[in-house]
C-alpha cells in the first residue's frame, strides 16, 4: 500500500492505495468522480482523459502514484459552480455527444488542443488532434464543430449559434 | 495487473540502489508501454521504478554541434522545443507523430529506446543521424544498442541517460502509420550528416530498425527523391502479417524514402 495525495480539483485529498492503483481507479473508486470514464482501458480510445499538471494524459495508462504531489483536473473541475466551462457549453451548443459515454474524454482533450492551438485552429487540425479520442457513435462532426466555437469563444471572437 | 510495489526515484543513485535491492524490478519511465504490459498480465515486475521526476534524466540541451536529450523528455516536449525544431528538424517532426497528444505527454524517448518495439519511429531517427545513447554505466552508437526486436544492449540496471545526437545538415523522417494502430508499418528517417547521408528503415523489419546502404549511396551522389525511387529492399527480412506482406512492406520503403527526402 502507499500513501497518494494529491490536489483533485482544487481541493487537497490523499487516500492509502495499493500501488497498483491506477490513476483512473483512484479517482473513480477511492474519490467517487465518475465523470472520468473508462472505454477501452488500453489507452486507444481517450474516454479517461484528465489533466495531470496541465496536461491532458490517459488515466487508464497511469499509477495513481506517478501523480502523487500533482494537481490534477477532472470533467467535474471545469466549470465555475453552475456556469460551464466554455468548451462544455460550446459541445450542449452545438450537440457534441450522442449517447455521451466519450464526452468528458472530449471535453478534456478538446480544453488542451484550444490552449495549444488557440482560436484559429482549422477542422483539419482538430480531426488530427482528436487522433486518440474515439467516438464509437462516429459523432465527430459535431465534436469538431463545438471544439472550433468554444476556440473561437474562449479568445474573444463573436461567434452566431448554429 | 499483478501486485507491484512502486518507488519513485530522486535520483540516478537512488534509482540504481532501489532496483538493487528489488527482487524483480522494472525502470518505468513515461509508462506508455510497460503499464498497458503490465494490465494484460504480460509483464510482472516485483517492483516498478519510476525514473520520471529524477531531475537529471530531463531536459534538451544544445552542445557543440550537437543536441542532447535527457532520457525521461516526453515526446511532447521534444515536438515543441526551439532547440529540436532548429537543430535537426525531422526529429522535432517525428516526435510530433508518435501515438497521439495524450501518449505524447507521457511517453519519453529513453522509455521508447529501451522497448525497442519494432514498429518504435525512434529508433529509424537514432540510427539514421548516428546518434549516441548513454547510459549510467557506458554509451553506445545507436547501431550498437538496438539489438533486434524488442531487444537492446542494455543490462536488466542499465538506465537510459540521454541521447545525444550530431547535429544534421538535412534531416526527415516519412511513414506509413497502419489505419487502425497509427503505428508505423513502414518509416524511413532520412539525414545527411558529417558522416554522408543515412537512411534508416523502423516497422518494416523483422528485426527491428534497419539501414539501406544503397539508397545511402544513391542519395550522396544525388539528395533527391528521384535518387531513391528505383532502389527497393529485398522482401526476404521485412514483417508480413494481415495488415501486410513483407512485398507490400518492401514497395512502402521506397515509397516512404522518397517522401521523407521530398520533406527536407
Amino acid at each position: 500500500m502507499t500513501t497518494v495525495s494529491m490536489t483533485l480539483n482544487g481541493k487537497k485529498v490523499s487516500a492509502n492505495v495499493d500501488d497498483r492503483t491506477l490513476l483512473v481507479q483512484y479517482i473513480r473508486e477511492t474519490h467517487g468522480l465518475t465523470g472520468t470514464h473508462v472505454g477501452c482501458d488500453t489507452s486507444q480510445c481517450g474516454s479517461c482523459v484528465v489533466h495531470v499538471d496541465g496536461k491532458a494524459v490517459k488515466s487508464c495508462t497511469m499509477l495513481a502514484a506517478q501523480a502523487d504531489g500533482s494537481h490534477v483536473t477532472t470533467v467535474e473541475g471545469l466549470a465555475n459552480g453552475t456556469e460551464l466551462h466554455p468548451v462544455q457549453a460550446a459541445f450542449r451548443e452545438h450537440h457534441g455527444l450522442q449517447c455521451g459515454f466519450c464526452t468528458p474524454g472530449m471535453i478534456m482533450s478538446a480544453v488542451d488542443i484550444i490552449s495549444r492551438h488557440g482560436a484559429d485552429i482549422d477542422e483539419k487540425t482538430i480531426r488530427h488532434e482528436l487522433e486518440g479520442n474515439l467516438c464509437r457513435c462516429t459523432g465527430y462532426q459535431n465534436i469538431v464543430k463545438a471544439i472550433q466555437a468554444a476556440a473561437q469563444e474562449m479568445h474573444g471572437a463573436k461567434v452566431a449559434a448554429e | 495487473m499483478y501486485d507491484t510495489t512502486y518507488h519513485r526515484a530522486g535520483s540516478l543513485q537512488d534509482a540504481e540502489a532501489k532496483f538493487a535491492a528489488a527482487e524483480d524490478a522494472k525502470f518505468l519511465a513515461g509508462g506508455q508501454t510497460l503499464l498497458p504490459t503490465m494490465k494484460q498480465r504480460l509483464a510482472a515486475p516485483s517492483d516498478v521504478i519510476d525514473l520520471g521526476k529524477v531531475p537529471d534524466l530531463s531536459g534538451i540541451s544544445e552542445g557543440d554541434g550537437s543536441l542532447v536529450i535527457g532520457a525521461v523528455t516526453t515526446h511532447y516536449e521534444v515536438a515543441s522545443s526551439d532547440v529540436v525544431k532548429r537543430l535537426i528538424p525531422g526529429l522535432a517532426a517525428l516526435a510530433a507523430g508518435i501515438g497521439d497528444p495524450a501518449v505524447r505527454y507521457r511517453g519519453t524517448i529513453g522509455g521508447s529506446i529501451s522497448n525497442n518495439d519494432p514498429a518504435a519511429d525512434y529508433p529509424a531517427a537514432l540510427v539514421a543521424l548516428g546518434a549516441t545513447i548513454n547510459t549510467n554505466k557506458r554509451s553506445l552508437s545507436a547501431e550498437d544498442f538496438f539489438e533486434g526486436m524488442f531487444m537492446t544492449a542494455l543490462e536488466e540496471d542499465e538506465i537510459v541517460t540521454n541521447v545525444s545526437f550530431p547535429v544534421a545538415e538535412k534531416s526527415a523522417y516519412a511513414k506509413y502509420p497502419n489505419p487502425a494502430s497509427r503505428y508505423a508499418m513502414a518509416g524511413v528517417f532520412v539525414a545527411k550528416t558529417s558522416a554522408g547521408s543515412r537512411v534508416a528503415v523502423t516497422g518494416a523489419g523483422s528485426d527491428g530498425v534497419f539501414r539501406v546502404s544503397e539508397m545511402e549511396s544513391a542519395l550522396d551522389a544525388n539528395w533527391s527523391p528521384e535518387a531513391v525511387a528505383g532502389i527497393s529492399v529485398p522482401a526476404d527480412d521485412l514483417l508480413s502479417d494481415i495488415h501486410g506482406s513483407a512485398d507490400y512492406r518492401a514497395n512502402l520503403v521506397t515509397v516512404m524514402a522518397k517522401r521523407a527526402v521530398a520533406a527536407t
